[in-house]
Formats: C-alpha cells, sequence, structure tokens
C-alpha cells in the first residue's frame, strides 16, 4: 500500500494518537523511547513530503474524502514543509538529547504524562502547518499551547507556575482574538478554507468587517509570536521551563504563528483587501525595528544565561517579521531562511545550555565563570552556535543576515536605516554573546560544578550535531533556500 | 442609523460589552481565580458572536421533515465550530485552575503581586 499521498494527514495522526499511548508505557526509559520513536518517524515524514514538495508540487489532502471547501483540507506548500522541517526536526533533537536532562528534573512515575504532552504540542504545531482552513489552524494551535503549558510548567523551578500562567493568559487572549477574526471573515465569506476565503473576499461588498478582522487576527497572532511589544509572556516561561523543553519551544514555538501571519497576509489579504500591503508594512516594520532594537539592547544587560537567550529570541522575531514586512520576493525569501536557521542557532544554543545546567545549578552568567575548562566540548559548541546567531560568514546565521539586508536595500530611500539597524543589532549580538564566551573562558571560576567533567554523552552528541548542522548549513546553503525561495514565489506569485 | 437599527443589533451589543467586560478583568484583577474568570467571560462573548451569526429569520434545526416544503435551516456550521471552541476553553479554564493550585502549593497565595514578591 502506497502510504505518499497520506503523508499530510500522517504528519499530524501519528504523534496525536501515540500520546495517549506513551502514557501507558511505565517502565523506565520505555515512555522516552516510544515518544523518540515516534518523533523520528514524523521527522522522517516532513523529510519526505519536504522533497516531494521541493520538487514544485503542492501536496493536498481531503480529510475523509470530502473535497474542499466543504470538507477540511489539508495542503503542504514548500513554506509549510520548511516548517514543518523545523518542527519535526526540533521536536527530534530535542527528544533525544532529553534523557537525562528530564531525568534529572522530572519524576520518573511523571514522565510517561510528560513524553505524551510532548507528543501532543508535537502534533499541534504540526497541526497548524498542515491545516488549510483557518478554524483548524485555531484547534490546533490551542492542543500545541496546552501542551506546552503543561511542559513548561512541568519542571522543579517554581517560578516555572507564575510564567506559565502569564502565558496561559496571553496566548489564550491570543488565540481568542484569532478565533474573533475567522469568526467575522466567516461572516462576511461563508468560508474557513483559507483558499477560497482568497477567491471570496474580493466579491465582498464591505470591506470593514474584513479590516477589523484583519487586525483582531494580526494581534492575535503577534501576541502568540511574541511580537515586541506583545512578548513580556516569553523571557520568564522560556527561562524556567525544564531545559529540553526550552530547546523544543525556542526552536519552533513561536515561529508556528509567524508562520500562520505570514499565510494570512500574503495568501487571503493581500490581493483582496484595498492598501493591505502598506498597511501591514507600516504596522509590522515599525514593530520588527523596535523589537530588534530593544530585545538585543536588553539581552546584553540580562544577567541570567537562559533569559538573556530567550530575550534574543524576540529580537530574532523581530528580523523574520521584518523580512516579510517588506512584502517583496527577497524579504519573503530572507524571512523563511531567517526561520530555519534561527531554530537551529538557537536549538544549539539551548542545547549547550542544557549541558552545562548538568554540572551548574545556577545559570547566572557570573556564576558559570571558567565553565570551559571543565567542559571544554559544551562551550566550543556553545561558541560555534553563538557565531551562527551573530551571523559570523561560514555559519547559517550569515546566511539569512545576508539575504536580509540584499532584501532591505531594495527599499528604497530608507534602505541605509534598515541595512543600519541589522548591522547595530548585530554587533549588539557580538556583544551578548561573547560576554558569556568570555566568562566561561577566561574568567576565574566562582562556583564549583557538582562534579567536574563534561555533560552526558548522548546531550553532547546532539548538541555537537546541531553545532555542526550550523556550519553546515552555513556552507551549504541550498535545501532551506530552495523551499524558502519556492515558498516565496508561491506567497507573492500564486493566483488563483 | 437609528436608533431601532442600532437596537437590532442586540446580540452584537453583548458580545462587545461581554468581551470588554472579560478583558478588562483579565488585565485589572490581581486575583488569578477572577483573571481566569475574565478569561472565561472573554471567551464567552465569542461563543455569543458565532451563534449569533448563524441565526437565520424563522430558522429551525437543518433537519428535512416530511410535509415541509421551502423549510429555512439556521446554519449548523457555526453552531459545530463554537462546540469545538467551548471544548478549547473549558480545557484551558481546567489547566489554568489546576495551575493556580499548584501556585497555591508553592507559593501560600493566588494574589499576583505577592507571588511576585516572593522571587
Amino acid at each position: 500500500m502506497d502510504l505518499t499521498p497520506h503523508l499530510p494527514a500522517l504528519q499530524v495522526v501519528a504523534p496525536l494518537l501515540a500520546a495517549p499511548l506513551v502514557v501507558l508505557l511505565k517502565p523506565r526509559g520505555l515512555a522516552w523511547a516510544g515518544a523518540s520513536a515516534v518523533a523520528g518517524l514524523a521527522f522522517c515524514i516532513a523529510l519526505a513530503m519536504a522533497r516531494a514538495v521541493s520538487a514544485g508540487a503542492v501536496l493536498r489532502y481531503d480529510m475523509g474524502g470530502w473535497s474542499a471547501p466543504y470538507g477540511i483540507e489539508l495542503a503542504v506548500g514548500p513554506f509549510s514543509a520548511l516548517l514543518l522541517l523545523i518542527i519535526t526536526g526540533a521536536g527530534l533533537v530535542a527528544i533525544i538529547a532529553a534523557r537525562t536532562s528530564v531525568n534529572r528534573q522530572i519524576d520518573a512515575a511523571r514522565q510517561p504524562l510528560f513524553y505524551s504532552a510532548w507528543l501532543l504540542a508535537l502534533a499541534g504545531l504540526a497541526g497548524i502547518a498542515v491545516a488549510a482552513d483557518a478554524f483548524n489552524i485555531f484547534v490546533f494551535m490551542e492542543i500545541s499551547s496546552l501542551a506546552s503549558y503543561v511542559l513548561i510548567a512541568g519542571g522543579p523551578d517554581r517560578r516555572a507556575l507564575p510564567a506559565v500562567f502569564k502565558y496561559l493568559i496571553m496566548g489564550t487572549l491570543g488565540a481568542t482574538f484569532y478565533l474573533i477574526g475567522v469568526g467575522m471573515i466567516y461572516m462576511m465569506t461563508g468560508t474557513l478554507n483559507l483558499a477560497d476565503m482568497e477567491a471570496r473576499i474580493g466579491e465582498v461588498a464591505h470591506t470593514n468587517p474584513v479590516l477589523v478582522a484583519a487586525g483582531f487576527i494580526t494581534i492575535g497572532l503577534a501576541l502568540k509570536a511574541a511580537v515586541f511589544p506583545l512578548h513580556v509572556w516569553l523571557p520568564n516561561a522560556y527561562t524556567h521551563a525544564p531545559h529540553m523543553v526550552t530547546v523544543f519551544l525556542a526552536a519552533c514555538g513561536t515561529k508556528v504563528a509567524v508562520y500562520v501571519l505570514i499565510r494570512f497576509d500574503f495568501f487571503v489579504f493581500q490581493a483582496n483587501l484595498p492598501g493591505h500591503e502598506l498597511q501591514s508594512t507600516f504596522f509590522l516594520l515599525p514593530l520588527a525595528v523596535l523589537g530588534i532594537l530593544v530585545a538585543s539592547a536588553v539581552a546584553m544587560f540580562e544577567g541570567h544565561l537562559k533569559r538573556r537567550l530567550a530575550t534574543s529570541s524576540v529580537a530574532q522575531i523581530g528580523y523574520i517579521i521584518l523580512g516579510a514586512s517588506f512584502a517583496t520576493e527577497a524579504g519573503l525569501l530572507a524571512s523563511g531562511t531567517h526561520l530555519f536557521n534561527h531554530a537551529l542557532a538557537k536549538g544549539g544554543l539551548f542545547l549547550a545550555v542544557a549541558c552545562l545546567a548538568c554540572h551548574y545549578r545556577d545559570l547566572r552568567i557570573d556564576q558559570l565563570a571558567g565553565a570551559a575548562r571543565s567542559m571544554p566540548f559544551t562551550s566550543a559548541a556553545f561558541v560555534v552556535c553563538g557565531l551562527s546567531l551573530i551571523g559570523v560568514p561560514g555559519t547559517a546565521g550569515f546566511i539569512s543576515k545576508w539575504l536580509l539586508i540584499s532584501a532591505a536595500l531594495e527599499q528604497g530611500d530608507f534602505a541605509w536605516v534598515l541595512v543600519a539597524i541589522v548591522l547595530v543589532s548585530s554587533l549588539m549580538a557580538v556583544v551578548y554573546i561573547w560576554r558569556v564566551v568570555e566568562t566561561l573562558y577566561f574568567r576565574p571560576a566562582v562556583a564549583q560544578p557538582s562534579s567536574p567533567g563534561e555533560a552526558p554523552l548522548s546531550l553532547l552528541l546532539v548538541t555537537w550535531l546541531v553545532a555542526l548542522a550550523n556550519i553546515g548549513f552555513g556552507l551549504a546553503p541550498q535545501f532551506p533556500l530552495t523551499l524558502s525561495s519556492a515558498a516565496a514565489q508561491l506567497l507573492l506569485g500564486h493566483t488563483l | 442609523m437609528t436608533l431601532l437599527e442600532l437596537l437590532g443589533y442586540f446580540n452584537y451589543w453583548v458580545f462587545a460589552i461581554v468581551l470588554s467586560v472579560g478583558l478588562y478583568t483579565v488585565i485589572a484583577k490581581v486575583n488569578l481565580v477572577k483573571k481566569l474568570i475574565g478569561l472565561s467571560l472573554f471567551q464567552s462573548a465569542v461563543f455569543l458572536m458565532y451563534i449569533t451569526m448563524d441565526k437565520v429569520e424563522g430558522g429551525t434545526a437543518p433537519i428535512f421533515q416530511q410535509g415541509v416544503e421551502n423549510p429555512v435551516f439556521s446554519n449548523p456550521l457555526p453552531q459545530v465550530l463554537i462546540l469545538t471552541a467551548i471544548v478549547v476553553g473549558v480545557s484551558t479554564l481546567a489547566l489554568g485552575l489546576a495551575i493556580v493550585v499548584r501556585i497555591r502549593e508553592c507559593y501560600g497565595t493566588i494574589e499576583e503581586h505577592e507571588i511576585l514578591d516572593a522571587d
């Protein structure tokens, strides 16, 4: 039996069905093995779809055989394939590395539940990427959010609880705003399928409700995506979450909301609302620029390593939004590539943090002084991923910064301002990364590690795998570039 | 727009008011349970919006019956959608309350400012 046409459905169904089964795997380690196997399967499915899509096809799947627009449609294009790779890749890498870290942080009795929530988050995030209708995106968004609240609050740190409560409140507000927007569009067009919606919005005589809907959807998704200044839930939630959960969510959690935002802007509204391009540019561009500058500046002065990296994530989301707000092919190409490259860089950095956390209880930066002497490999991986985050040539981060600057140069009179902003914020990234590196390598030790030596081998290997991927995709970036340039063309040029 | 036309949008007025009351409660209250009550109100307002838009004047449940010519049906789709959204809302509320219980266990309080002071 050929399963290829069913891949978009299996992408979601496999982790969703496995999640309740993993709860039953009580014996030690079995839940981890089961969940890892399913995450691996999900990654293989995403890889297979990415290969099929990069050849130029869009995979469509009608759930239950009911054809769109009446039935529920799943669609995987180049953009969603890229996102699926990020989601499943992050889920797989983090869960493989997770075993020792999770054994330390979470009671053995609760581990099956933890891994089950992990798979639910994976299924929800993947569901957002494959869903082709607005309401299913909402449902999957809530599945993934509820699961990530559980994951973040699952650790031993009590400060995670108020942080996750704030995340729950703001996340639910965001999702409900999105739901209001979708309701208003349904009121005016009578459809939920995104492609059908695009075709019908043009026929709507009174565009005011659609404009209001666009506002609700943009704000709701910006809350979920932690776009500055709606990011206040993010730093605490990422800082106090269990280390491996931070790896997983920092790599893909907010990016999914950015993806839905871009998809709505370009797929549904762009050609149909008068002046939408300018409106989204004038709304998103200032927020992106402010986010880049303010979050980078704040990150320079954060004393806690995880919070510093989490704050930097807000700035990186700013880069992605900045590229998209140009509404040009070059800008979207930069956005798509940065989605991928930032997931690599930030995932690698948080993996290195998880390694450090094996021996250092306190992750404030001054407490980590001299850690490179006992943990040379971890520190070196941190340096490699840090260089990628800064955007040094030869790393993945350089590719997307380069693309972003080239896209900014096309922006006419204000080009030099935008380029200056990207360069200044990269310099700030140099500062906030290099101060960590300096502390790790050149400061006399302050706190004694709980035991000398390196992090557990499994964790270290995965960390280095990601670090090498940062270099690999910096030297040979064809694969993400092919997908994101196909995505950019599809987003801008598609006509129905 | 005359007064009658404005009153004709009664359900939408209620939607807007309940939505705002909910949002205000979430932002203004420091007690975490009260915040969740506000969140619940906020979501309920959206349920009302969906239910309102599917109403067709004189419409009934979309079931074909013998002996009824040219029946007028209300749109069932928003009701189905909102059934799903209600389930999502209930799960969010349950999870939120569970987190509040954990916060009470760890901090001994559910007032936001006291929790901030504790760390």
